[in-house]
């Protein structure tokens, strides 16, 4: 899979908005395993673009590039060169923690700080400095909310243990932590996996008013939720990207047999 | 349903098999229920026997005696300084109101035994009760102090076997040609002689057995072993006879010879012993220990049978007769044993008390705690969170967790051999005991402490990283509050296992008598001291009889110093988890 980039990269620009990210021939290996083979990709700004592909395929770990998660894990190394606005990200010069507060992460499970519901949001504003005063972390925190569609079921309740909410709110408020502190990204690695149907629909109705704002990419199990809330798709196979395009594209007219395969429901 | 069909067969083989698998169950939870209730039942038996042993070192019996502090005694210059006081005679003192109390015991022996009803450490006290108020000098002072040990352990009824038998009607006693005569209306005595009588009866007879089975043994037995069972045999008769004889050697009177319970009989502030008693049980004849003289009759009297012999017991008739004549003029009194928690060690049981100990084992926790908990806390936030995993790493962990396997003496001969010989450290001192006790507790607290981080959710980890907290930010805002509880359970574990640690203090001089409580300031590091378990081991060795109960005491008051401790565990955990 290394002769020729996926055909869609170069050409056919699906929106009018920028590029954010561009990966080129990005490897990462986990000890001797080879996990994700020499990947490029460009992620547009203000757009959804959904990573699908069946398990171990690597796209969680391509997520992680993004925000150099994988240096948490002691025996991953990567290679390749991922800028983001143009900035190499894998620089000596970036700062991870710099890195983190721009990109910002939300999990396949709920994790919120076992802290109050308030605390959570202002916990990254804080470390970062972002509010001098009270009054503006308070504004911090209720904007963050807001846009994370959770002001109005916690705002009376802002000191009860985030972890009193239910899973679909849990996910919503570590999507406002994540806001808070204003990224430009944000990786959304199977957001909804352990949320029923209601609260799944609620979190896709928020990312779809994030992107708005955001450059959001999310890794799903679901071709449906990728159909519903992306406008771009990337189908990762064995390490490698097989395909990348436009979501309707891919859906009903993909030009890998092993991308018509997957989504047809043949191997997966 | 008639024909097996395959699926039928199966379920045939799970119904069958069903009972066996609930027989399981019931099995396994019997098995389980037996196993806590027998830790249980040990438990309850080893709580109740200590408190059996412990509970009535609580309590001790003291001497309450007017005392004239008279000032030639005491201030021999007159000016009241300290310095006069010091030098005051105060065992005189003391001396002079036993005196007071007994003013017909003149013998020399027998007022060394008087005296002995209290231990002359008292004098000391008796100085500082002085000291802390010279107004007391020219005055009658009430002075209390405990009665000896062995008196103690008598009043509570646990150094002989005594009886106080019910008694009716009047009693008269009277002197007699030098001896007294105790003259009941109501023939109080008569069960007694009887009971005297039977049991004089009952040793001749032995004795008599005896001496015929001797000779009977003659008869096959050598030349040799026969002149010696002739002499046995002529010795018991002759002890037998003499036995009888005593009974009839006065018409109407029982003579009580030879190994006899002791009969006292008490009136009017008068202790007659009684030597022999009238077959009717109307009178009883013997020597006043207390008092003398002629009484009028009285209705109220006492009547004490003490079974153990006097050659057989360590207090004799004089200072039990005594003692209860204190005892009657209520000059005795019966009060908590505040010595126990008010002295330091001392020779004397009745002095003897945990407070040096206690002082020397906070001591040493402080010295342990500040050590290890942060030392051990913080190696283990390192090596969990930060250490790359490598050979050395690997090494390092290894051998944290031989440490904790380490026989604890071992880290005492280390304590010896570092912190005294190298450091020049002085000996005893909880500084040492603690530096040694924290080499112990380090393993003990980061082992623990790494499995308390190993216990947080990495989930919270990625959370904190993903909004660009710094690896330290995210280990001190996040991993180390919910490692928190774990943390303190594991230090607390291991603080109370120091607490109770006896074999690493023994190099490095911990096990001594030590007599002055340390000074629970800064100075007191390094003051000699001991601890609780090393008291407590230092007094299962002793001696005198009264240290079994203080170290059952000792025992319940280290037992409640961990209980406190795991509380204070379970309340701070409970705390942390209420915050997150």
């Amino acid at each position: 899979m290394t002769d020729a980039l996926p055909h869609s990269l170069a050409t056919e620009p699906t929106t009018a908005s920028p590029t954010k990210v561009v990966a080129r021939d990005i490897n990462v290996f986990y000890g001797d395993n080879h996990a994700l083979r020499n990947v490029s990709i460009d992620i547009p700004d203000r757009n959804v673009m959904a990573f699908i592909g069946p398990s171990g395929c690597g796209k969680s770990t391509f997520l992680r590039c993004l925000n150099r998660m994988n240096d948490t894990i002691e025996e991953a190394r990567v290679s390749g060169s991922l800028c983001i606005d143009g900035r190499e990200v894998y620089d000596k010069s970036v700062d991870p923690v710099v890195l983190r507060a721009r990109v910002g992460m939300v999990f396949q499970k709920p994790n919120p700080f076992p802290k109050s519901i308030y605390d959570n949001v202002a916990y990254g504003p804080r470390i970062h400095g972002l509010a001098r005063t009270r009054e503006e972390l308070d504004a911090i925190v209720e904007e963050s909310l807001n846009k994370a569609g959770l002001w109005n079921e916690v705002k009376d309740r802002l000191l009860e243990p985030g972890t009193s909410l239910s899973g679909g709110q849990q996910q919503r408020l570590v999507i406002a932590r994540a806001i808070a502190v204003q990224p430009e990204v944000i990786l959304m690695d199977e957001p909804c996996s352990a949320l029923d149907p209601i609260a799944t629909a609620r979190i896709e109705e928020l990312i779809d008013e994030l992107r708005k704002n955001y450059c959001i990419i999310i890794v799903t199990h679901s071709m449906q939720q990728a159909a519903r809330v992306s406008q771009k798709t990337a189908f990762f196979h064995l390490g490698s990207l097989v395909e990348v395009g436009p979501t309707e594209e891919i859906f009903t007219n993909p030009r890998d047999p092993r991308t018509q395969d997957y989504i047809t429901g043949r191997f997966g | 349903m008639t024909d097996p069909t395959p699926q039928n067969s199966l379920r045939d083989t799970l119904a069958e098999r069903l009972p066996r698998r609930y027989r399981a169950e019931l099995r396994f939870r019997a098995a389980g229920l037996g196993a806590v209730m027998s830790a249980m039942a040990i438990l309850l038996v080893l709580i109740l026997s200590i408190l059996n042993e412990g509970l009535p070192a609580f309590s001790v019996h003291n001497l309450v005696l007017p005392v004239s502090l008279e000032r030639e005694l005491v201030d021999q210059e007159g000016d009241a300084s300290e310095a006069s006081l010091r030098r005051g005679r105060y065992g005189a003192v003391l001396q002079n109101a036993m005196r007071e109390e007994f003013p017909a015991v003149t013998d020399r022996r027998e007022l060394r035994a008087l005296f002995g009803l209290y231990t002359p450490l008292n004098s000391t006290r008796l100085m500082d009760e002085v000291l802390a108020d010279p107004g007391l000098v020219g005055t009658t002072h009430v002075f209390r102090m405990p009665i000896s040990d062995e008196l103690d352990l008598y009043l509570k009824g646990q150094l002989v076997q005594d009886r106080v038998l019910p008694t009716t009607g009047r009693l008269e006693l009277s002197e007699q040609d030098g001896s007294g005569v105790a003259i009941s209306a109501s023939a109080g005595f008569a069960d007694l002689a009887g009971e005297m009588r039977r049991s004089i009866q009952l040793e001749a007879d032995r004795l008599e057995v005896r001496a015929q089975s001797s000779r009977q043994a003659m008869q096959i037995a050598d030349a040799d072993e026969r002149d010696r069972l002739e002499a046995g045999a002529a010795r018991a008769q002759r002890q037998a006879d003499s036995l009888i004889a005593a009974i009839n050697a006065e018409p109407g009177w029982i003579a009580l010879q030879g190994e006899l319970p002791s009969i006292l009989v008490q009136a009017d502030g008068r202790i007659l012993k009684v030597s022999a008693l009238s077959t009717d049980g109307r009178m009883a004849r013997g020597e006043y220990l207390v008092g003398e003289g002629d009484a009028e009759p009285v209705a109220v009297w006492s009547l004490y049978v003490i079974d153990t012999p006097e050659t057989r017991r360590r207090v004799s008739d004089q200072v039990i007769a005594w003692t209860r004549a204190l005892e009657s003029r209520g000059r005795i009194e019966r009060g908590f044993n505040h010595y126990l928690f008010s002295n330091a060690d001392s020779r004397e049981p009745e002095l003897a008390g945990v407070r040096g100990a206690l002082f020397g084992s906070i001591l040493t926790m402080i010295i342990t705690m500040v050590l290890s908990v942060p030392i051990g806390v913080f190696t283990a936030l390192y090596l969990e969170e930060y250490a790359p995993k490598n050979r050395f790493t690997d090494l390092i962990e290894v051998n944290i967790n031989n440490l904790a396997a380490v026989p604890s003496i071992v880290f005492g001969l280390l304590g010896l051999a570092v912190f005294i010989n190298a450091f020049g450290l002085p000996r005893s001192t909880p500084i040492v005991g603690g530096l040694v006790l924290s080499l112990m507790t380090l393993p003990t607290v980061i082992i623990s402490t790494r499995a308390a981080l190993k216990a947080v959710p990495p989930s919270i980890r990625q959370a904190a990283l993903a909004v660009g907290a710094s690896k330290t930010q995210t280990v001190f805002h996040h991993v180390l509050p919910l490692a928190a509880p774990g943390i303190l359970t594991g230090s607390i574990i291991g603080l109370a296992q120091a607490l109770g640690e006896t074999a690493p203090l023994l190099m490095i001089g911990m096990v001594a008598f030590i007599a002055d409580a340390p000074s629970l300031g800064l100075e007191g590091f390094s003051q000699p001291a001991t601890v609780m378990p090393v008291q407590i081991f230092l007094w299962s060795d002793a001696a005198e009889r009264a240290f079994e109960a203080r170290t059952a005491a000792a025992i319940l008051v280290l037992l409640a110093l961990m209980i406190g401790f795991n509380a204070l565990a379970i309340y701070l955990r409970r705390r942390f988890e209420r915050r997150w």
